[in-house]
């Protein structure tokens, strides 16, 4: 089966002026997209070429699991901001929040300082533990939550890619940018589903 | 006494159209300083203070994760700038190419390990021609500031020549084509250089 890239779920220069036009075109087109056929070339005639992103992400190792990882991380992503977004989560993952951190503030300072601090290139996530609770964690390079059992509710690309040509070195910009485009109904359906 | 921040030695512009002035300014005085800065504050106050940088990265397990990253960071940009050069390029000469062709078979078949090993460095990185301790060559690569001077690398030895494949060394211009940044690298290369730190 082969893997194909999925379409932003909007316009290219709308989340300007967070992330640029020409970020996205990068990021996606080229980037997610290199993935995306690098994975179908490395799937080929291997014991992963009928398996979905999941399995590949949960059993895979080196190039297949780089690049698995990769594609699942980015359709994330992506799928997790949004020009228009819901502002504040509600409901039971409000709940959830106010019980693991205390408040939103709170867990987007940590979601910020995870992210400003992963060294190299990564991930920060927000994942459902498996008794339910919330929690905070870094990955490097591809590295993805599910991997250790966690479920993935939002998570921010801090590979130098994801914000070189908008903010150089300024990551912390870039963080502080990223929280104007989390849209917490994807978060939320996440947390519920 | 605190590790300062070298000056380069060629204007930002110099190495142009392989990297861009932006880009030199920014990796220089911003990630560059931003790695010296963190390393002082890392060490200040230990018996770190007192060391070389390369005694620092010979005990580098004993160091706290800081001490890696920035003392790494510092070690690694200091060499990257001078073995690049505006004058650079070409091929190395005497001594040096007889060890490349000994361990290589050719310079060509030398520069498309590393260039290998420079594009295939998955995230953050470097690639490295070293000296290893019995004298021979080999082409490694590291990830993040880690370098082949560290005490727990795999393959150990004196880097002689490095390539940063940390996106920030290329994306303002090359974006994601980094092997066209690899294919620019081989026209800055300072030989002269190289083969000093060979001969060392
Ligand atoms: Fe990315
Ligand atoms: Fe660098």
């Amino acid at each position: 089966m082969a893997f194909s890239l999925p379409e932003l779920p909007y316009a290219l220069d709308s989340l300007e002026p967070h992330i640029s036009r020409r970020t996205l075109e990068f990021h996606h087109g080229k980037h997610h997209q290199a993935y995306v056929n690098n994975l179908n070339k490395l799937i080929e005639g291997t014991p992963f070429a009928q398996a979905d992103l999941e399995k590949i992400i949960r059993e895979a190792e080196g190039g297949i699991f780089n690049n698995g990882a990769q594609v699942w991380n980015h359709t994330f992503y992506f799928t997790g901001l949004n020009p228009k977004p819901k502002e504040k989560p509600e409901g039971e993952l409000k709940r959830a929040i106010e019980g693991a951190f205390g408040s939103l503030d709170a867990l987007m300072e940590e979601f910020s300082k995870a992210s400003a601090t992963l060294f190299g290139s990564g991930w920060a996530w927000l994942v459902k533990t498996k008794d339910g609770n919330l929690d905070i964690v870094q990955e490097p390079n591809a590295g993805n939550p599910l991997r250790r059992g966690l479920q993935p509710l939002l998570t921010c690309d801090v590979w130098e890619h994801a914000y070189y040509l908008d903010y150089q070195n300024r990551r912390p910009d870039y963080i502080e940018s990223f929280w104007k485009m989390v849209d917490w109904s994807v978060v939320e359906k996440r947390f519920n589903g | 006494m605190a590790f300062k921040l070298p000056d380069l030695p060629y204007d930002y512009d110099a190495l142009e159209p392989y990297i861009d002035i932006r880009t030199m300014e920014i990796h220089h005085t911003k990630h560059h300083g931003a790695y010296t800065s963190k390393l002082n504050d890392a060490i200040q106050g230990t018996p770190a203070e007192s060391l070389s940088i390369e005694e620092i990265m010979a005990s580098m397990s004993e160091y706290p994760v800081a001490v890696r990253n920035n003392g790494g960071g510092y070690f690694n940009h200091n060499l990257f700038w001078t073995i690049l050069s505006p004058d650079g390029g070409g091929v190395p000469e005497g001594e040096l190419l007889d060890a490349i062709n000994r361990k290589f078979g050719s310079f060509g078949n030398f520069k498309s390990e590393f260039s290998q090993a420079a594009a295939n460095r998955f995230g953050s990185g470097w690639a490295w021609l070293i000296r290893k301790e019995d004298g021979s060559l080999a082409v490694t690569s590291t990830p993040n500031q880690d370098n082949p001077l560290m005490d727990f690398v795999e393959v150990k030895g004196i880097p002689l020549l490095g390539l940063d494949v940390w996106e920030h060394a290329y994306y303002l211009k090359y974006q994601n084509r980094r092997p066209d940044y690899i294919e620019a690298f081989w026209n800055l290369v300072n030989w002269d250089e190289v083969a000093r730190r060979f001969s060392k």
